[in-house]
C-alpha cells in the first residue's frame, strides 16, 4: 500500500517546521499542506476538531495533533535515524525539557522581546534565567541529542532559529553569546544540518512578519 | 531490588502525585513515599526539582524524574515486566497521549478556573468544563472500543491521567451544586470512573473526597489575601 503522509501547517510556525524537520531527519517524503490561520481549511478542521490549530499530520488517513505527541509518533513509526534514545533516563530528560520549552520559555521570550518597557528588565531577567537552564543542560554536548539532532534539539527550533530572528526584529537583546556560549553554539550547529536548514522560513520574510504581527521595531522607544 | 531504590516525592491531596504511584502499583514496584509537608518544600525537593520544586518527583535510584505524566511514560519503558500502560501501536499511543495534555492543558485548567471565578466567569468555566467531559466521553468510546477503560481490558495512560482528578472533580460537584459526571449526558464516563476507583491499583492512593473537601477549605483559607496559585 502506497504511504500517505500530510502535514498541515504554517510557514512561519515553530511548531509545524518541527513536524517537517523530524520527517525530513528521517527522509519521509511527505505533501505539505499551507493553511492561513485567519481563514482555515475544512481539512484542518475535520483533523483537529479540538483544538483546530497546526501542525497536524496525518498518516494515511489518520490524523495525530500536537507538535511533541506528533514527534513521538514520527519517531514511533519509522523507526531510521532515531530522535530519541533508547534509554528510559534519557529519554524522560529529553521529555522534560521539551515540555519545559513549551510552557515556560515560549512565553518568557515573548514577553522579554516584546514587552512594554516598565516589565521589560524583570521579562529579560526571566527569561535569561530560563535559557540557562538550558545552557546548563547542553553541557559538552553538540546537540542536546548528544551526536545528533534528537526530539528535544527539534523541540528547541524556537531558541534555535526564531529566537533570534525575534530579537532582530525587535531590538532586544536575549540570547548572547557572552551569557550563553553554549546556546550560542548549539544554534549555529543546529541550523546548519541539512534537514533543519531546508525547514527554516526566509529569516527577513521572518523578520517583516513579526514586525507587522507585533508592531515592533517600527516606532522608536 | 532494593526498597529504597525508589521513592516518590509527594502530598495526598495532589492528583499529579497518584499518577506515579498508580503506574508504580500496576507495575507491582515497591516505593518508599515521601509526604511533603502542606505550605514548605524540603531539601529533597528543591534539590530534586531545582527547575520546577514541584511534586511529584520519582527518585529511582539516585536519579530524579519529574512531571507526572513523564514520570508514569518512564515508570512504563523501566518495568517491562508488568502490564503495558502503553499500547503498543504508535497510532493508539498518539491518541493516549494527545488527551493526557488536553486534560492538563485545557480541561483541568478549566476546573481550575471554575474555583475561584464568580458570576458570568464561572458560568464560562462550567461551559468549558462540561464540553471538555462530553470530548472526553466521546475519546472514551473511540478509545475503549467497548471495553472498561481508556487503555482497553486494564487502565492505560489516559485513564492514569484524567482518572487522578476524579477526586477534585466530586469535590467540584459538591462545591458547586452541579453533577459534572451525568448518567445522562455522560453514561460511559460515568461507569468508567467507578470502575477506576476500584481498581486495585488505584483504592489505595485515591483520597476519599469528604478528606479532599476538608483539604479544600484549607487551601482556600491559605490563598485568601495570597496571590492566585500558578501552577
Amino acid at each position: 500500500m502506497a504511504e500517505e503522509v500530510l502535514v498541515f501547517g504554517a510557514w512561519g510556525s515553530p511548531f509545524s517546521r518541527r513536524v517537517e524537520m523530524a520527517l525530513k531527519l528521517k527522509g519521509i517524503e511527505y505533501k505539505y499542506i499551507e493553511e492561513d490561520i485567519t481563514n482555515k481549511s475544512p481539512s484542518l478542521l475535520k483533523y483537529n476538531p479540538v483544538h483546530k490549530k497546526i501542525p497536524v499530520l496525518v498518516h494515511n488517513g489518520k490524523p495525530v495533533a500536537e507538535s511533541l505527541v506528533i514527534l513521538e509518533y514520527i519517531d514511533e513509526t519509522w523507526k531510521d535515524s532515531p530522535i530519541l534514545s533508547k534509554d528510559p533516563y534519557e529519554r524522560a530528560n529529553a521529555r522534560f525539557w521539551a515540555k519545559f520549552i513549551d510552557e515556560k520559555c515560549l512565553s518568557a521570550i515573548f514577553k522579554a522581546c516584546l514587552g512594554e518597557d516598565k516589565e521589560h528588565e524583570k521579562a529579560l531577567e526571566e527569561a535569561s534565567e530560563l535559557l540557562q537552564f538550558l545552557e546548563n543542560e547542553l553541557k559538552e554536548k553538540r546537540y542536546f541529542g548528544g551526536e545528533t539532532v534528537g526530539l528535544l534539539d527539534i523541540a528547541a527550533n524556537i531558541i534555535g532559529y526564531w529566537l533570534g530572528v525575534l530579537e532582530e526584529a525587535s531590538g532586544a537583546e536575549l540570547l548572547t553569546r557572552e551569557k550563553f556560549p553554549k546556546l550560542c553554539n548549539w544554534a549555529n550547529e543546529f541550523v546548519s544540518v541539512s534537514a533543519i536548514k531546508e525547514n527554516l522560513p526566509p529569516r527577513e520574510k521572518l523578520i517583516a512578519y513579526m514586525r507587522n504581527r507585533f508592531g515592533v521595531g517600527t516606532t522608536s522607544k | 531490588m532494593v526498597k529504597n531504590d525508589v521513592k516518590v516525592l509527594g502530598a495526598w491531596p495532589s492528583p499529579y502525585v497518584m499518577r506515579p504511584r498508580i503506574a508504580l502499583n500496576i507495575k507491582s514496584v515497591n516505593y518508599e513515599f515521601l509526604e511533603e509537608t502542606f505550605g514548605s518544600k524540603s531539601e529533597l525537593l528543591l534539590q530534586s526539582n531545582p527547575v520546577h520544586k514541584k511534586i511529584p518527583v520519582l527518585i529511582h535510584g539516585d536519579k530524579p524524574i519529574c512531571e507526572s505524566m513523564i514520570i508514569v511514560e518512564y515508570i512504563d519503558e523501566v518495568w517491562t515486566s508488568g502490564p503495558s500502560i502503553l499500547p503498543s501501536d504508535p497510532y493508539d499511543r498518539a491518541i493516549q497521549r494527545f488527551w493526557a495534555a488536553y486534560v492538563d492543558e485545557k480541561w483541568f485548567a478549566a476546573m481550575k478556573g471554575l474555583r475561584s471565578a464568580q458570576g458570568e466567569e464561572r458560568k464560562a468555566f462550567l461551559d468549558q468544563v462540561t464540553e471538555g467531559l462530553a470530548l472526553l466521553e466521546e475519546a472514551f468510546g473511540k478509545c475503549s472500543k467497548g471495553k472498561a477503560f481508556f487503555g482497553g481490558d486494564r487502565i492505560g495512560l489516559l485513564d492514569i491521567a484524567f482518572g487522578s482528578f476524579l477526586g477534585w472533580l466530586k469535590v467540584t460537584e459538591k462545591l458547586n451544586g452541579v453533577k459534572l459526571l451525568d448518567e445522562a449526558k455522560t453514561p460511559g464516563l460515568v461507569k468508567w470512573a467507578e470502575r477506576f476507583c476500584a481498581d486495585a491499583a488505584v483504592k489505595s492512593v485515591m483520597p476519599e473526597t469528604e478528606k479532599l473537601l476538608e483539604f479544600s477549605k484549607v487551601l482556600a483559607a491559605k490563598m485568601k489575601g495570597a496571590p492566585p496559585p500558578k501552577n
